[in-house]
């Protein structure tokens, strides 16, 4: 069994996030996003390579959208409307309630630039009909045996990690997700997964970011600044999420300030998706929530929808529009209005696709963009780019591989030169193996696959049982403080034909097979000087007792085998199943060379014997014994 | 093996079955309801109040005039929970709201350290209806001031013996046994603290416990929030199903689908049928479609179209509605229908939700609040909605002493408690009242088939059902359980699921057996538990002597003719004595070997000659 991942957009770039795994035989396409950066075939994945035939209904088993952002949903109702795509979608509850909105605005945006639209708004809403909402850490059983699971993933409202599993092998997609709380999410959150692989973004790669505050206060003292001068401040922002983030900031900042000028929204989607945040409230932050019983945090005192008579209004104001990156719509219209002014102000956000005027402002400082052939924008305003970005840092990436710790990484929605610093990190840091493949390139390795088994109680009860070990203190005759457990498990596995496998005690396969147990023992019986005995030891004063005789033998075996315990027992020593005693048998049995050694009258005869597990250390044991007869 | 024992078992909606069950070693606790029906023993806080004045505090006074108890009432919980060391109970899961009335008596206990599970919706609505009780509770300290009236003390034996057969039973219990489990209510910080201690979960959310227990809560479709608890440990996979409802109004439909297969199922759900006669032999259906095309929702729809239609008769009439139902998914229901139906009508009638929590209650479940009024009673006709439908505490007993003699007003109860009882203390009743039964599980006719499609090895059933069930054992293998009777069941074979890795399997040296299509390997590995799933992996190499060679084991029997021809096939020479057990070995050196019943034992002074010996005895034997 073997996992390929076929990397089909956002790879060694951002946009159009799609990936498509196969994992032990299930073919999950996680995110189906569009580039913003092209209006060609590029803006899309290249869904061809899943199936030539465009059969994707049998390649594939399920969809899996992260999040609402264009570049990770941009391309779904292209590819289930116009491709034919028919199978099963999930995405959380909230993406699925503010997905349209996203879709349709960008659809707006397209027709408004005159460009050919890709799919309609019908097409839109029959897309959405076939998505399953799912929520948090449910575990969705998507057919007999892929199931997967949603989590946290901070970013943006109803962000979500993937993790999928099939049989042993198990996987998470991440999307774009934030490692360090926001005021209006959490910091994602995963539970510690035995992965075969983790698909990770990538987009601050080598960034650490510093801290939060100082670039809040950074970006309203700008803000602060500009309009008390007289100008207008444009905030460009998606219409979800980070606009909530600054609006809350901003409301707090105004009513600390007693600031009167007025901040608004422009019309319609974000007071629309101000709603669904109070519907939605159990995915924002803990803080958010604890506050949300006195005062909801979204009902914005100080925010007053905008007129677009108000353009060209005189007097100072803060304007939150849509599109974030200026790719077109309202912003665009506001920027070619207010760029031209010294005073005026455009935050950016972290991030602008290229080809976006967004793009172009945070590109050195230009005193002209051109919109088209014919249309050129003097912008003489202030520039400040917002730094605080909804995605984690190079930090929040290294944690969360670590915590995880996959067999294999794979980097995604990211640039080149950072992916591959941040791969060599991975790999030397973390040894473990990262690939950051380019678009239309595969990534194969072999799966986890355990052998089923049926294991026996007893089997499982003796390698259960600690395994203790005290190695007698010799001197002090008391057991040492160092104790080993090595708990190692034996057992038998058996196949029989057409059975399955069986792992058992080595105690039932004996009762299995139906015969008793039969041990293979030694026996060895020989002689020793009493002399060279005695000379052993010269502090020790030594009769001809045998508890004596016992006594030095005891002596002497503990310097040598003391790791391994020498045992007195009454009668007789024992190191494991080793026993020596004296012997005065004279027909004993265990005395092979009766003839040469009954010659030798200063002897003592001492009877060993042993297990076969034992037979290295009986024969050391013996030759011991046997070099103190000199 | 493992243990099961029902503490108690269902009697309806508002009381959940409750069930201890001991899986590897863990003991599970299922529910811990509260039988709030029992309340009705005691006077209620208005009528208690009047009885006041004419008593004078120094006489006993034990009954007031409506043969009810006039003090603080206790209330009565699950004696069998109580009985149980409470230190000892590992995990607690809750099924329903109802089903947690009772834990924070079981949390303020001493020793009391399970961890408890329940989803995030019925702790929340579970919460709204602690703070309530605990709330509406404050009335009966308002008015017998705040010293206790323990009330185990009040009466002695004889006293007990001799109330009114109806309070007997509740107060002793049919078997006299009930005694103990009278409890003064707990406080508003016991309800905190007990919150505290429940992790809260999403349906299918996982839960792990302990590494062992992986335990997953389904929807039930009986309230927002109910639920079915699927369990799997690495020996067997447990499934308990409380009250079910197929399709439901208000709460997520029953699914059923994960519980499939399970060993044992616990069904619990007979409310609905208890008490009702078994006219018809249960018999399966042939298609699931029946099964799950459910009718119950449009029945209920008609039921509570009934309700509507009976309450705007009594508006139109000039009389007010009180409806102290507590089940919260009839009560949105209703809401809704009461909305449209005084919509058609063009009246203008006033809805009010009277209660110390419905705001917050109806908020969390995203109803428009344009209802909401508190504490407000008009004079002219409305409609209320309050709690508590024990009829002994909370607004309902002020509305029925204002309302209880009008002839033209509605009061709508549920059934599940002793109406006689529940209104003795409002007699002469004029006003019209309406018991309805709304379902609260799955139809006794439709369980046999969703037990055959749940597919369970083993079903563990009450013990009243058996004259049902038994004639169904031939695909239904069921077993009956009686209240407190604890079941000791073995493990169905002594086999559990292990994981083995394929770098650990590769590694393997197979051995066919002699004379048999067996092949077997001796295995050796780290065996670890993680999330209910057993696995063994390539273990770290073991130093140390005595494991180099490895435990051996031989079996079989050494047969001597057969060892002198072999020890001869590698040059050793030996002889025996006819009727001798001992091979008397001359060359190339000395040795014996003597062959024993249950060992073979080689005396030789050389340990290469040994060990040669020894390999052709353990040829001619069976050994891993
Ligand atoms: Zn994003
Ligand atoms: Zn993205
Ligand atoms: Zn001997």
């Amino acid at each position: 069994m073997a996992i390929d991942c076929l990397v089909l957009g956002a790879g060694q770039e951002v946009g159009k996030s799609c990936v498509v795994v196969s994992i032990n035989g299930k073919r999950i396409m996680f995110d189906c996003g569009m580039h913003m950066g092209y209006t060609d075939h590029n803006r899309y994945p290249d869904f061809s390579l899943i199936s030539k035939s465009g059969d994707f209904n049998n390649a594939l088993s399920c969809i899996i959208i992260t999040h609402f952002h264009l570049d990770h949903i941009g391309a779904l109702p292209y590819f289930t409307e116009v491709c034919g795509y028919n199978g099963p979608i999930y995405m959380t509850y909230p993406t699925k309630a503010l997905a349209p909105l996203m879709l349709e605005d960008y659809r707006k945006v397209m027709v408004g630039r005159g460009e050919e639209q890709q799919f309609t708004y019908e097409n839109i809403i029959d897309c959405m009909k076939k998505v399953t909402a799912v929520d948090l850490k449910q575990n969705v059983q998507v057919d007999k045996d892929l199931q997967i699971r949603a989590y946290y993933a901070g970013h943006v409202l109803g962000a979500a990690m993937f993790y999928a599993c099939v049989g042993d092998s198990a996987m998470v997609y991440t999307g774009d997700y934030n490692m360090t709380p926001d005021r209006h999410l959490g910091a994602a959150q995963i539970d510690r997964l035995q992965l075969d692989l983790l698909i990770t973004e990538s987009t601050y790669a080598t960034t650490i970011r510093d801290s939060k505050y100082a670039r809040e206060r950074e970006f309203l003292k700008a803000v602060h600044k500009c309009v008390s001068n007289g100008g207008k401040v444009l905030i460009p922002t998606f219409a979800l999420g980070r606009a909530q983030e600054l609006c809350i900031l901003l409301d707090d900042y105004w009513e600390r300030m007693n600031l009167k000028v007025p901040i608004y929204f422009s019309a319609g989607l974000t007071i629309q998706a101000n709603l669904y945040y109070k519907v939605l409230i159990n995915w924002t932050s803990q803080k958010v929530k604890d506050t949300y019983a006195t005062r909801n945090a979204f009902d914005f005192k100080n925010v007053h929808q905008f007129d677009r008579t108000l353009l060209d209004a005189p007097g100072p104001c803060v304007l939150f529009a849509t599109p974030g990156m200026i790719s077109g719509g309202f912003s665009l219209e506001v920027f070619k209005h207010w760029a031209p002014c010294e005073s005026n102000l455009i935050t950016l956000p972290g991030y602008c696709v290229a080809g976006t005027v967004g793009h172009k402002l945070m590109s050195g400082k230009p005193t002209k963009v051109d919109l088209d052939k014919d249309t050129q924008i003097d912008v003489r305003c202030q520039i400040h780019q917002l730094s605080f970005s909804p995605h984690t840092d190079a930090k929040g990436i290294m944690d969360l591989v670590k915590f995880l710790s996959p067999k294999h990484v794979i980097l995604v929605h990211g640039e080149k030169p950072k992916m591959d610093l941040l791969k060599s990190r991975i790999k030397s840091e973390l040894g473990i193996e990262c690939f950051d493949p380019a678009n239309t390139e595969t990534v194969s390795f072999p799966s986890t696959h355990f052998i089923k088994s049926d294991a026996s109680n007893a089997f499982i009860r003796s390698s259960l049982t600690p395994n203790f070990k005290f190695p007698k203190d010799e001197i002090t005759d008391t057991p040492s403080l160092h104790v080993c457990d090595e708990r190692v498990s034996e057992g038998i596995l058996t196949m029989g034909k057409g059975q399955k496998v069986k792992v058992i005690h080595q105690d039932e396969l004996v009762t299995m097979v139906g015969g008793g147990k039969t041990e293979v023992e030694f026996g060895y019986c020989f002689g020793l000087n009493l002399c060279s005995l005695k000379n052993v030891s010269k502090e020790v004063r030594v009769s001809n007792g045998d508890d004596s005789l016992l006594g030095v033998l005891n002596m002497k075996l503990s310097d040598e085998f003391g790791e391994l315990g020498v045992r007195d027992c009454k009668g007789s020593l024992e190191v494991n199943s080793f026993r020596v005693r004296v012997c005065k048998n004279d027909d004993c049995p265990h005395r092979v060379d009766r003839d040469e050694l009954s010659e030798r009258l200063e002897c003592v005869f001492f009877c060993c014997n042993w297990s076969i597990l034992d037979k290295s250390i009986a024969w050391r044991v013996i030759s011991v014994m046997k070099n103190m007869d000199l | 093996m493992y243990t099961y024992t029902c503490l108690s078992q269902s009697r309806g909606y508002n009381l959940p079955s409750c069930h201890m069950v001991n899986l590897s070693g863990f003991h599970i606790l299922f529910d811990c309801p509260l039988d709030l029906s029992a309340t009705t023993i005691f006077s209620p806080v208005s009528t208690s109040l009047y009885e006041q004045t004419f008593t004078t505090p120094s006489s006993k006074k034990l009954l007031d005039s409506n043969n009810l108890i006039p003090i603080e009432p206790y209330y009565k919980t699950i004696e069998g929970v109580h009985l149980w060391n409470v230190s000892l109970i590992d995990v607690v899961l809750i099924s329903s709201p109802m089903g947690m009335l009772g834990l924070p008596f079981l949390t303020r206990s001493k020793g009391f350290s399970a961890k408890i599970y329940a989803t995030e919706a019925a702790t929340r609505v579970s919460e709204f209806m602690m703070k309530d009780l605990v709330a509406m509770h404050m009335e009966f300290k308002q008015l017998y001031g705040p010293q206790e009236t323990n009330f185990l003390q009040l009466f002695n034996w004889e006293e007990l013996e001799a109330l009114p057969p109806s309070l007997k039973e509740i107060v002793l219990g049919k078997n006299g046994t009930h005694l103990g489990s009278w409890m003064p209510l707990y406080s508003a910080a016991d309800v905190k603290e007990c919150l505290q201690k429940v992790e809260t979960l999403k349906y299918a959310e996982e839960a792990c416990y302990n590494g062992t227990l992986i335990m997953k809560a389904f929807s039930s479709g009986l309230e927002i929030g109910a639920c079915n608890w699927s369990i799997k440990s690495p020996k067997r996979n447990i499934s308990y199903i409380s009250s079910s409802i197929f399709s439901s109004g208000v709460a997520m439909d029953f699914d059923f689908h994960a519980l499939i297969g399970s060993d044992p199922l616990i069904y619990s759900d007979f409310a609905s049928t208890l008490g009702s006669d078994y006219a018809n032999a249960l018999e399966f259906n042939s298609d699931d479609d029946i099964l799950l095309n459910s009718d119950e929702n449009s029945e209920e729809m008609e039921k509570m179209e009934f309700i509507c239609s009976c309450s705007m008769d009594s508006v139109k009439d000039g009389g007010s509605v009180l409806i102290p139902i507590g089940r919260l998914g009839i009560v949105l229901q209703l809401l809704e229908l009461f909305a449209l139906h005084i919509d058609s009508f063009d009246m203008k009638v006033p809805i009010f939700i009277i209660s110390s929590v419905a705001e917050e209650l109806l908020a969390y479940t995203n109803i428009l609040p344009e209802w909401l009024c508190n504490h407000r009673q008009e004079k002219e006709p409305c409609i209320v909605f309050c709690p508590h439908w024990s009829l002994r505490v909370g607004p309902v007993v002020h509305l029925l002493h204002r309302w209880h003699e009008d002839p033209n007003s509605l009061l709508v109860l549920e059934e599940g408690i002793d109406t006689d009882l529940a209104l003795s203390p409002f007699k002469p009743i004029a006003m019209k009242v309406l018991e309805c039964s709304f379902y609260s599980g799955i139809k006794l006719e439709k369980v046999p088939q969703l037990l055959k499609m749940l597919h369970p090895k083993q079903i563990l059933l009450p013990d009243y059902t058996k004259q049902l069930f038994e004639p169904l054992s031939k695909s239904l293998p069921c077993l009956f359980y009686t209240e407190f009777e604890t079941l000791c069941l073995p493990n169905s074979n002594n086999l559990s699921e292990l994981n083995i890795a394929t770098n650990l399997a590769s590694q393997l040296t197979f051995s066919k057996m002699k004379n048999e299509e067996l092949s077997i390997s001796r295995l050796r590995g780290e065996l670890y538990l993680e999330h209910g799933k057993q696995y063994l992996i390539g273990g770290k190499e073991v130093k140390g002597l005595e494991t180099e060679i490895g435990l051996l084991v031989h079996w079989g029997k050494v047969d001597l003719e057969s060892l002198v021809v072999e020890l001869e096939k590698v040059g050793v020479k030996g002889s025996f004595e006819c009727g001798s057990n001992v091979v008397n070995v001359v060359e190339p050196n000395k040795g014996f070997i003597e062959v024993k019943e249950t060992s073979v034992v080689i005396s030789s002074g050389d340990e290469s000659f040994g060990l040669l010996i020894s390999d052709v005895v353990l040829s001619l034997l069976n050994g891993i």
